[in-house]
């Protein structure tokens, strides 16, 4: 039978060719293949681009987003260029430069579980590069009601985790972590802070990994969670069980999507607006600063301090602040700040629970204080 | 018996350390005497009741103690204790 890759084909897969384990028919094993990438983002970066350049057939991809400045540390699937513009946009641009033999399906929407079953459908493999956890849940159970395998990656900081989840023997993402972390408990990237090159490292091995489940070569990570940490260069791996009474792939007492948001106790309250935590605006809060009646605690890190800070603001770093409780005078009132706003709500919630009646929160943090009041505050 | 407790780095910030020698006879001993050091960690690593989250994955060597018995696990002379915990960037 005549192959099907053309002439121009042959010769840009060279190397895969003439390497034993792919060659001719693994080739057109990735040419017949279809994989979604969940997030285009750190992980889809360079997921996209391997799997473009790899010679993958099909590449779908959900994601909502529009490119950011603060995206491009990372995200090497976008440039300047693309700042505003949507990710799947720039992403579909820049795959076709690296590959136009690779058919693209874009989704520009929130992967949800209205949309999820009917998306994930029409592929054979799906890569979970995605930044929250109800997403992770309804990747996982979604993937487990279809039988596709879906190729885990995660990444905190310095350090990473990933896995192949839902094959037909292996375990899936809830029987390594039966239930999410309450909202708060873990920080996010935007938070936290990630090393830029940290999602190159994961998302090129969760490239590996879905590679290797097309051509059906070498041993997969099913059954085995890879922990990277970039700071000590060590790679470990630990065994990974399917659980017998796991809801999902064990007992499969699972048989629809549920609400992800409720399952990881995301209510309508602490996504939007907590009415109840009294809130200050930049603007209100630069008058009151300006009339000396008022106390600004910054609950940021040290070394977000020494980005930029409000003038007048203390820095009491979150962590520390149940210590530095006796110096604070709850006559006066006071305001807690931080980079965005969600750090110090928790704050006000822990001073109001200590007793500070006269307590807010600034709303939007620093970086609306930049946007509002004074623009030589850098925003990070 | 003298164990080995490996912590990631949303959890070392606790004790300032990602690795900390700990003794006890048990997974849950090992949990114990490191939050007796350091009690930042204590809420991170158990529950009120004293047992694991169902987000905090603890590995004895390279074998989840889900799957043994729990924080009751038995530790060995040397044994490595892993926690691993739920983390979701992209």
């Amino acid at each position: 039978m005549a192959t099907t890759l053309s002439q121009d084909e042959i010769l840009r897969y060279s190397r895969h060719l003439i390497l034993p384990d792919v060659g001719l028919a693994g080739q057109e094993k990735l040419k017949a293949a279809s994989i979604l990438l969940v997030g285009a983002g750190g992980l889809g970066s360079p997921l996209a681009l391997y799997l473009a350049a790899a010679g993958v057939g099909h590449l779908g991809l959900v994601d909502f987003d529009v490119v950011d400045l603060t995206n491009l540390q990372r995200q090497i699937l976008h440039g300047t260029k693309d700042v505003g513009r949507s990710k799947l946009a720039s992403a579909r641009e820049r795959i076709a430069d690296i590959n136009p033999h690779v058919r693209v399906t874009t989704f520009e929407t929130t992967l949800d579980s209205s949309n999820a079953l009917d998306i994930i459908r029409g592929f054979d493999v799906v890569v979970d590069g995605t930044d929250n956890f109800p997403t992770r849940y309804l990747v996982n159970d979604a993937c487990v009601l279809l039988g596709k395998p879906n190729v885990y990656g995660s990444i905190f900081r310095f350090e990473g985790q990933a896995s192949v989840f839902a094959t037909a023997d292996g375990p899936c993402y809830r029987c390594l972590f039966p239930e999410p972390p309450p909202p708060g408990m873990v920080p996010s990237c935007a938070e936290g802070g990630v090393l830029g090159v940290l999602p190159g490292l994961v998302g090129t091995i969760q490239a590996t990994e879905a590679i290797k489940l097309i051509l059906g070569i070498g041993k997969t990570l099913v059954g085995r969670l890879l922990l990277i940490d970039a700071l000590t260069a060590e790679f470990r791996t630990v065994k990974l069980r399917k659980n017998p009474a796991c809801p999902a792939c064990g007992t499969r007492e699972i048989t629809a999507l549920i609400d992800y948001d409720q399952f990881c106790g995301i209510t309508n309250a602490s996504k939007e607006t907590d009415f109840s935590l009294p809130e200050i605006t930049p603007r209100e809060l630069a008058e009151r600063l300006e009339a000396g009646t008022v106390d600004l605690i910054d609950v940021r890190e040290p070394h977000e301090w020494e980005i930029g800070r409000i003038p007048g603001a203390r820095l009491i770093p979150l962590g520390t602040l149940a210590g530095a409780l006796s110096s604070l005078d709850p006559a006066r009132e006071i305001v807690v700040q931080c980079k965005s706003g969600v750090r110090s709500a928790r704050a006000v919630r822990q001073l109001q629970a200590a007793g500070f009646r006269r307590v807010s929160n600034l709303a939007g943090g620093i970086l609306r204080w930049s946007d509002d009041v004074d623009s030589s505050v850098p925003k990070y | 018996m003298p164990a080995t407790l490996f912590l990631p780095a949303v959890l070392a910030k606790f004790a300032d350390a990602k690795q900390l020698s700990s003794h006890g006879a048990t997974v849950g001993e090992i949990v114990e005497d490191v939050v007796q050091r350091f009690p930042g960690l204590g809420a991170r690593l158990r529950d009120d009741a004293g047992n694991p989250y169902p987000y905090v994955t603890f590995y004895l060597n390279d074998e989840d103690i889900r799957f043994q018995s729990g924080f009751a696990t038995p530790v060995g002379d040397g044994d490595e204790v892993t926690v691993v915990p739920a983390i979701a960037g992209g």
